[in-house]
C-alpha cells in the first residue's frame, strides 16, 4: 500500500551507456476496487547492449506488467527504469510518448500494423511521431529496412494484403526505424505457424548478431531457448536469471528446423 | 507543417476506408450548408421583390388616398360626397414648403372600345408628373402634357396591354378610343411600355398594376365625367361622389418625408371623422419591409442552422463509433510514440475534413441556387401548369439572390461544426489508456 522510498541508485548512473536499460527495484501495484494487486514486488536486472533476453513466467507472474514498464507504456509505482541516462519512472505522459517514439522498438503478437497505411508508411509511423519532417536519410532507411525484411517488392501493399509472417516482418522493420535502444517483442511468434516462427526467430538472431538488443517476452520454451539469456518471473519477483549456452541455442535451432512440418 | 500535412493525408485515408459511411456523414453537412445558402438566397429574393415594389412607389412620395368610408358614416338617402377635394389639392400643393410637386389623381373603372374590340380597364385622370412618379416609360408618342391638361383636351395615353388588346394590328397613335359609359372619344397620343406591379398600398387597394390603364388629363376628366359616377352592379345602381381618388406629394428632400407626412395628417384632420382618407408613406413601408425581410432571413437562417447542427451531431455520432472501432489503432499509435495531442489532432483533422468537404460541396451546390430554381420552375410549369398558375405570384416569380456573406459564413460554420463536434470524440480517443487500447479486440 505505502509507496516505498526510492532505492538509492548512485552506482546506476555511472556507465549506463553500456546498458540498453536497467531495472532497479521496480515495483508496481494496481488498485482494483478495494484490493491492491502487487504485480511487481521489486525486480532488478540490467540489459547490456547487444543482449538477447527472453522474459518468461506463468500468467500472473508480472510478465505483462514488466513488459508495459519496459515499453514505457506505464510507470512503476516505485523503483527506476533507466533508458540511457534517463529515469523513465519520473517522466510524464508526453515524455514517455517521445521516449517510445525514439528509443523503443515494439513488436507485438498481433503485428499491430495500421490498416489504412502501406508497408512503407507503417514502417515510418514512429518517425512521424518524432515530430520532425522525414529526412532523406530516414526515407532511405525505411526503404532499406523493408528490403532487409524481404518486403522490398511490396512497399505499396496494405497489411490486409500480407500474410501473418510478412506482417510481422513489417512490424520488425518498423521497430528498427527509429534505431531504438532495444527491440521489445511481446510474444512475437504467438500467432505464427512453426515455419514462420522460425523465419522470425532467425531474423531476430541476425539482428542480434548485428548488435541489436532484443528483449522478448514469451511463454514458449523453444523460443526462450534461442535467446542468450532467460529471465523468469514468479509472483512478481525475479525467479531466476540465467544464460543459455551456445549449445542449448544451437540445439533448439536445429530441433526447430528438423521438426518443421513438410510442406505439402 | 509536415505533421499537419501528414495528419490530413492520414485522415483522408482513414475516411476512405469506409467511403459510404464518410459520404453519408458529409451529406449531413452538405445539406446543412446548401440549405443555409438556399434559404437565405430565396428569402432575400422574396424580400428584394417586396422592396422593389415599394421602391417603385417612390421613397420621396407621400400618398393620400380616398377610401370608401364605413357605411354607417354615409347618409342613408342619396349619395354622400367623400374623399379628397380639389381644394385640398390646391392647399397641399401650395402651402407646404417641403413639397416639390403634387399630383391629383382620379381613377375610374371604365369600358374601353375600339371598333368591335372591348375591354375593361382603369381610366386615370392625372397630371404630367404622374409619369415621373410612377416611373412610366413611353413606347411611342408622349405622355399627357400641361397644355393638354390646361385646355382639357380629349387626349389619352394607353398602356401596352390596352394597345395590344384594342389595336392588335394597328398603330394606335392617332386612333380614337371610345368609352361607351359616357359616350366619349379620346385621341391616343402615346403608348406606354409594359411595367411591373407596385406594392399594395393599404387595405383599400390591391397592388397597382399599370397594365389596363388609360391616362387622360385630370381637367378633361373633371369636365367630361364629373365627380359623380354611377355604376350598375348586380342589378342595383350604385354611385359615388368623389373629387379625387389620390393626391401624390413629392417631397424635395427625402429627410423631410416623415415630417411632411405628419403635417399632411394634421392638415387633413377634418377627414378623421369620416375615415375616408388614408395617408401612405412608402418610406415607412420600405423601412417596415426591410425589418420584415431581416426577420424573415434570420428565421430562415435559423432553420438552416438547425440542419447544420443536425449534420454536426451526425459527425459526432460517426466519430464516436469510429473512435471505439479504432481503439486498437489508437493503442498502436500511442505505443509507437503518439502523444495525446497527436491523437486529438488526428481525430479533429478527420472531423474537419468531413465537415469541410460537406461545406465546400454545399457551397458549390448553393451557388447553383439560381439556375436550379429556374429549372425547377420550368419543369413544374411544364408538368403541372395548372397547379403552378394557382400558386401565389411570388412563388412563380421569385428570383433567389445569393447573400454574399452566406458563403464565407457557411464555410466558417461548417469548420466550427467539424471542430466542435470533433472535440468530444477526439478527447475520448486521447484519454484511452494505451495498454488497454492495445488489448482491445
Amino acid at each position: 500500500m505505502s509507496r516505498l522510498a526510492e532505492v538509492k541508485v548512485s552506482d546506476a548512473s555511472m556507465d549506463t551507456m553500456r546498458y540498453a536499460c536497467r531495472v532497479v527495484e521496480m515495483k508496481k501495484e494496481y488498485v482494483l476496487k478495494s484490493e491492491t494487486v502487487r504485480a511487481l514486488r521489486g525486480v532488478t536486472f540490467d540489459v547490456p547492449e547487444g543482449d538477447y533476453v527472453a522474459i518468461m513466467g506463468p500468467s500472473g507472474s508480472g510478465k505483462s506488467t514488466l513488459l508495459n514498464m519496459l515499453g514505457c507504456l506505464d510507470k512503476p509505482t516505485s523503483g527506476s527504469l533507466f533508458l540511457g541516462k534517463d529515469d523513465v519512472a519520473k517522466m510524464d505522459d508526453d515524455q514517455l510518448a517521445s521516449i517510445r517514439s525514439q528509443r523503443i522498438g515494439f513488436v507485438f503478437q498481433a503485428y499491430n500494423l495500421i490498416q489504412q497505411l502501406t508497408v512503407v508508411e507503417n514502417i515510418q509511423v514512429p518517425l512521424f511521431y518524432q515530430g520532425r519532417p522525414l529526412s532523406k536519410e530516414q526515407q532511405t532507411r525505411s526503404l532499406d529496412l523493408a528490403k532487409m525484411v524481404g518486403l522490398g517488392q511490396r512497399l505499396d501493399h496494405r497489411p490486409t494484403q500480407l500474410s501473418g509472417g510478412q506482417q510481422q516482418r513489417v512490424a520488425i522493420a518498423r521497430s528498427l526505424v527509429n534505431d531504438p535502444y532495444f527491440i521489445l517483442a511481446d510474444e512475437p511468434t504467438g500467432n505464427l505457424d512453426s515455419r514462420t516462427t522460425e523465419e522470425i526467430l532467425q531474423l531476430f538472431e541476425k539482428l542480434n548478431n548485428e548488435g541489436r538488443t532484443i528483449i522478448l517476452v514469451t511463454h514458449e520454451d523453444e523460443v526462450s531457448k534461442r535467446a542468450k539469456r532467460v529471465i523468469r518471473l514468479k509472483d512478481g519477483l525475479l525467479q531466476w536469471d540465467r544464460l543459455n549456452t551456445q549449445e542449448v541455442r544451437d540445439a533448439a535451432a536445429k530441433y526447430a528446423i528438423e521438426n518443421m512440418p513438410v510442406e505439402v | 507543417m509536415n505533421i499537419w500535412l501528414g495528419t490530413i493525408q492520414l485522415g483522408v485515408k482513414s475516411l476512405w476506408l469506409h467511403p459510404m459511411r464518410s459520404i453519408l456523414t458529409v451529406l449531413g453537412i452538405f445539406i446543412g450548408v446548401a440549405s443555409v445558402i438556399w434559404l437565405l438566397a430565396i428569402s432575400k429574393g422574396i424580400g428584394d421583390e417586396a422592396q422593389r415594389q415599394i421602391e417603385s412607389l417612390g421613397a420621396d412620395t407621400i400618398m393620400i388616398r380616398t377610401i370608401k368610408p364605413p357605411s354607417e358614416k354615409m347618409a342613408a338617402q342619396g349619395l354622400t360626397p367623400y374623399g379628397l377635394t380639389r381644394d385640398e389639392y390646391e392647399f397641399l400643393s401650395t402651402s407646404i414648403p417641403t413639397v416639390k410637386s403634387a399630383i391629383p389623381i382620379r381613377e375610374l373603372r371604365r369600358q374601353f372600345q375600339y371598333r368591335d374590340r372591348k375591354m375593361d380597364g382603369r381610366l386615370v385622370g392625372c397630371t404630367p408628373e404622374y409619369y415621373d412618379v410612377n416611373k412610366l416609360e413611353m413606347e411611342q408618342g408622349h405622355f399627357i402634357t400641361d397644355a393638354e391638361n390646361f385646355s382639357k383636351e380629349t387626349h389619352c395615353v394607353i398602356s401596352s396591354k390596352v394597345a395590344e388588346r384594342l389595336f392588335p394590328a394597328e398603330d394606335p397613335i392617332g386612333k380614337r378610343v371610345y368609352m361607351p359609359e359616357n359616350q366619349d372619344f379620346y385621341l391616343v397620343v402615346g403608348v406606354l411600355k409594359p411595367k411591373g406591379a407596385t406594392a399594395a398600398v393599404g387595405g383599400s387597394m390591391a397592388a397597382q398594376d399599370f397594365t389596363n390603364d388609360i391616362y387622360i388629363p385630370i381637367r378633361t376628366l373633371q369636365q367630361r365625367i364629373g365627380d359623380m359616377v354611377m355604376s350598375f352592379r348586380s342589378g342595383s345602381r350604385e354611385g359615388e361622389v368623389i373629387q379625387l381618388n389620390q393626391i401624390t406629394l413629392r417631397v424635395a428632400d427625402i429627410k423631410d418625408v416623415k415630417r411632411t407626412a405628419e403635417l399632411v395628417q394634421t392638415a387633413l384632420s377634418s377627414h378623421d371623422k369620416m375615415e375616408d382618407i388614408q395617408v401612405v408613406v412608402p418610406l415607412e413601408l420600405l423601412e417596415q419591409a426591410r425589418t420584415t425581410r431581416a426577420m424573415f432571413m434570420l428565421f430562415m437562417g435559423m432553420i438552416a442552422a438547425i440542419s447544420l447542427l443536425v449534420g454536426g451531431i451526425g459527425i459526432m455520432n460517426i466519430m464516436l463509433a469510429t473512435v471505439t472501432e479504432r481503439t486498437r489503432e489508437i493503442g498502436i499509435r500511442r505505443a509507437l510514440g503518439a502523444k495525446r495531442r497527436d491523437i486529438i489532432r488526428q481525430f479533429l483533422v478527420e472531423t474537419s475534413v468531413l465537415s469541410l468537404t460537406g461545406g465546400l460541396t454545399g457551397i458549390l451546390f448553393g451557388l447553383l441556387c439560381g439556375p436550379a430554381v429556374h429549372g425547377a420552375r420550368l419543369l413544374a410549369t411544364h408538368w403541372f401548369g395548372d397547379v403552378m398558375a394557382e400558386l401565389p405570384e411570388v412563388v412563380r416569380t421569385v428570383e433567389p439572390s445569393i447573400v454574399p456573406a452566406s458563403i464565407p459564413g457557411a464555410f466558417f460554420i461548417s469548420l466550427v461544426v467539424g471542430i466542435v463536434f470533433g472535440i468530444y470524440p477526439a478527447t475520448r480517443a486521447a484519454k484511452m489508456n494505451p495498454i488497454e487500447a492495445l488489448r482491445h479486440e
